[in-house]
């Protein structure tokens, strides 16, 4: 039986407002903008010009590293600019935007594997990679890097189905809608990773899509078993779905490799499916629309690319009290300050508040109650860190381990003294890290200087 | 359709929900929790109970907000943690102390105990448990003891005789005297003399299980408290009957206040677990060791206030392991394997 992680909290997870309405999809926008960073890892090069016509599933952004994953048209049409745009981590970012042309004319590229059962592992991967596949749950690490990185080392492959996020519904529906995709991609998984056992990690408020799964599995008498677990948040984070799943904890400042597990999402998983039985890249993402200020929630399926006001209009517009625009989950998510960004490969939701949901005070007081560390999943003590970075102590934050937290939030949630724990502890990290680095280059410049020391 | 460049966004860092649970909320609850020992404390003593322990928590409530006024201070009365501390120092007070004795504990302890240190959070001792040390300096005070039943009277001198008790005893060692003033029954239900919110182990009880259940407190140190102080006193017993001896030490002299609500207070206890469970035992064998061999019986009081001196230490010292190091059979395979 499960076993289960450390810490965690209990928010209410508001699902109900879309976990029952089906994948919608979205009426065709008249351009996408794709900007070249869509996952963790070198930014593409763009590959088309302005004027260019291009079709659905061609490559407009090329690979310019190892980590790094090419980007492919989500639309028929043409290229009409190249340019920066605002992006949805706060820059502005080399991006290509297309005009629609509402064709939806197929890249020829876009044709399934021949004889998909007789491909090597190593060849899975290449289809994987060329297909763009990233963490779609978020973290949007490159898939094929995961793949290439864990060969050899993983003995448990999980699929992360967990969805601890409260609003969040996408995975939710894909299981329920595409449950062959899923179980599809994890039994090429288990082809990969050369494992007898794939694990679907999911929570006890999925129990539907868990039956489901159940299912199906004996129907195909897939390699896959699922494990329910009881809802709490952060049981979706890599570490911690490892540890429930497994009790094995990942060594700090390690990857889920070094215990010998690699995770999965639920849409990823779907993806390696598509990629390698329909030749698809990825180029749409199914995206909980929902929160206080939309006044329709739904669960929609678009382009990559696709503006946030586009998914907005579709679920009847927001209230104008909407004070904030959240891309991804409240725990993690990021506030837009634009409903202009586009939808990128992880973009799982799409939350808008109308009432204040944050309880956030003037005056943010410590009382001591030791909540924050009773439910730190990373078993971190945060009311140390925030006062270590308050008072810029950068020693006692490395000593204190800060670079182990995984900004999950849930000390903030719980904080009954309203602080801002997760803004202290990013701060906090930037921090040890700029000393590390500073730390790094006055060792160099001695060890240099002493070099040509020795040579004059 | 909207406007969406018309939205005024705000972005901030996430999470982007919080509980509804605050300071206020917590401090309401432990209120609440303290009720049930104030009912019985009417009932034992009459309705001067009530009055005093209003007094107090208007006197801390006051001091405070005047303080952050003249100190030109955001306010912090609103988080109820004054009322809390008033409440408690009432507690464990006789019923016949006068009201402006009262108030001058309730200064000491929200001016110079919480306030001169910074207010709530930054004060390293428990207000209410220094404020009612503070008052030994009124011994005669403090010691006039109304019996149960009494029914003291809200105004004026209060004209009580000087009632035993179970604490007399117990510092005396004389377990028969006691035993045969109150039997256990009474001893748990609070048909005894003592301070106006220590008297009955039933409600405190009742209060206890009422903060774990709205998880304000975790039970590490009250079990651990308690348990240490049940523990010695059933190995070194005075008297006949070491487990009547072990229950009359519990059940008698403000500790199972003290553990409930004195030893768990956030601002001056350790906050990780383990840091709880080394404090707890802490209070229980300095409990013991002044009930034993103490000048004053007063060892519930005096054990906590020592013990908030070393949170600090205790904080420093005892971290939670970090995650990733355990040491699992899975960390011992990487080691063997990994490299
Ligand atoms: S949860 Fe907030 S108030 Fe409580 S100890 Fe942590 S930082 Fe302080
Ligand atoms: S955000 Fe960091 S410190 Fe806070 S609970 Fe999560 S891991 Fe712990």
């Amino acid at each position: 039986m499960a076993q289960s992680f450390f810490g965690g909290i209990h928010p209410h997870d508001k699902k109900a407002a879309t976990n029952k309405k089906p994948i919608e999809k979205l009426p065709p926008p008249e351009q996408v903008v794709i900007p070249m960073s869509l996952h963790i890892g070198a930014p593409c090069r763009p590959c088309v010009a302005v004027g260019d016509q291009v079709r659905v599933g061609q490559v407009i952004g090329e690979a310019t590293a190892f980590v790094c994953a090419p980007i492919h048209a989500s639309i028929s049409g043409t290229v009409t600019a190249v340019e920066p745009r605002p992006h949805f981590n706060g820059t502005n970012v080399l991006s290509v935007v297309i005009k629609n042309d509402f064709e939806e004319t197929l890249d020829p590229s876009v044709r399934p594997a021949e004889d998909p059962d007789s491909l090597t592992p190593e060849e899975l991967a290449e289809i994987v990679k060329n297909a763009g596949v990233v963490g779609l749950g978020g973290a949007t690490f490159p898939t094929h890097v995961k793949i290439s990185s864990g060969l050899g080392k993983v003995d448990t492959v999980i699929i992360n189905a967990a969805e601890c996020e409260p609003y969040l519904t996408s995975d939710h529906r894909i299981l329920l809608e595409y449950p062959e995709e899923v179980i599809g991609g994890a039994k090429l998984l288990a082809k990969i990773f050369k494992v007898d056992k794939v694990h679907v990690g999911i929570e006890t408020n999925k129990m539907n899509a868990a039956e489901l799964l159940k299912r199906k599995i004996e129907e195909e008498h897939a390699p896959v078993v699922v494990d329910v677990l009881h809802a709490r948040y952060p049981q979706g984070a890599e570490k911690q779905l490892c540890q429930a799943l497994t009790g094995r904890q990942v060594p700090p400042g390690q990857l889920p490799a070094a215990i010998g597990c690699a995770v999965f999402s639920t849409a990823t998983a779907a993806a390696i499916y598509r990629a390698v039985y329909k030749g698809l890249p990825v180029i749409s993402r199914v995206v909980t629309v929902t929160g206080s200020g939309v006044m329709e929630p739904k669960n929609l399926e678009c382009p990559v690319g696709t503006p946030l006001s586009d998914l907005l209009n579709c679920c009847g517009g927001v209230s104008e009290r909407t004070y904030k625009l959240i891309m991804g989950g409240p725990m993690m998510g990021h506030a837009q300050y634009s409903a202009e960004v586009p939808v990128g490969k992880g973009t799982n939701g799409v939350v808008a508040f109308a009432k204040d949901e944050e309880k956030t005070v003037k005056e943010p007081t410590c009382i001591r109650c030791g909540k924050c560390t009773s439910v730190c999943p990373m078993r971190l003590q945060p009311l140390f860190l925030y006062k270590y970075e308050r008072k810029d102590m950068v020693e006692a934050l490395e000593a204190a381990n800060i670079l182990d937290c995984i900004e999950c939030g849930a000390c903030a949630y719980i904080c009954p003294g309203r602080l801002h724990l997760v803004h202290s502890m990013r701060m906090g990290k930037q921090k040890v890290n700029a000393a590390k680095a500073a730390a790094k280059r006055a060792a160099e410049e001695a060890a240099k200087a002493a070099e040509e020391k020795k040579e004059g | 359709m909207t406007d969406y460049k018309e939205l005024k966004l705000k972005a901030s860092t996430s999470p982007h929900v919080r509980t509804k649970e605050d300071a206020q909320a917590i401090m309401l609850t432990v209120i609440i929790a303290l009720l049930p020992a104030l009912a019985f404390a009417v009932y034992n003593f009459g309705l001067r109970s009530l009055t005093v322990t209003l007094c107090s928590m208007a006197g801390c409530v006051v001091f405070e907000a005047l303080y952050r006024l003249i100190a030109r201070k955001h306010q912090t009365v609103g988080d109820c943690s004054a009322a809390v501390t008033g409440m408690l120092l009432a507690f464990v007070c006789p019923v016949t102390i006068p009201y402006w004795t009262l108030l001058i504990a309730d200064f000491f302890a929200i001016v110079v105990v919480k306030q001169l240190y910074g207010g709530i959070g930054k004060n390293f001792l428990n207000p209410a448990l220094a404020g009612r040390a503070f008052l030994f300096s009124w011994a005669s005070i403090m010691s006039h003891w109304a019996a149960p039943g009494t029914k003291a009277a809200v105004w004026g001198a209060v004209d009580v005789v000087t009632y035993p008790t179970p604490m007399s005893y117990l510092h005396a060692n004389d377990l028969t005297g006691l035993q045969a003033v109150y039997d256990l029954p009474a001893m748990f239900t609070g048909r005894i003399g003592g301070c106006i919110g220590e008297v009955s182990s039933l409600m405190i009880l009742a209060g206890f299980v009422f903060l774990l259940a709205r998880k304000v407190i975790l039970p590490n140190i009250p079990l651990t408290y308690v348990g240490t102080v049940a523990l010695l006193t059933f190995l070194f017993p005075r008297g006949n009957d070491p487990v009547e001896w072990m229950l009359y030490n519990i059940f008698g002299g403000g500790l199972l206040l003290g553990a409930v609500f004195m030893a768990t207070d956030y601002v001056t206890s350790p906050v990780s677990r383990k840091g709880q469970l080394i404090y707890g035992v802490g209070c229980g064998l300095i409990t013991v060791f002044i009930r034993y061999f103490g000048g004053y019986n007063e060892g519930v009081c005096y054990s906590i206030l020592l013990m908030n001196l070393v949170v600090w230490l205790i904080d420093k010292n005892v971290r939670p392991r970090r995650f990733g190091v355990a040491k699992t059979a899975i960390f011992k395979r990487k080691e063997a394997g990994g490299k």
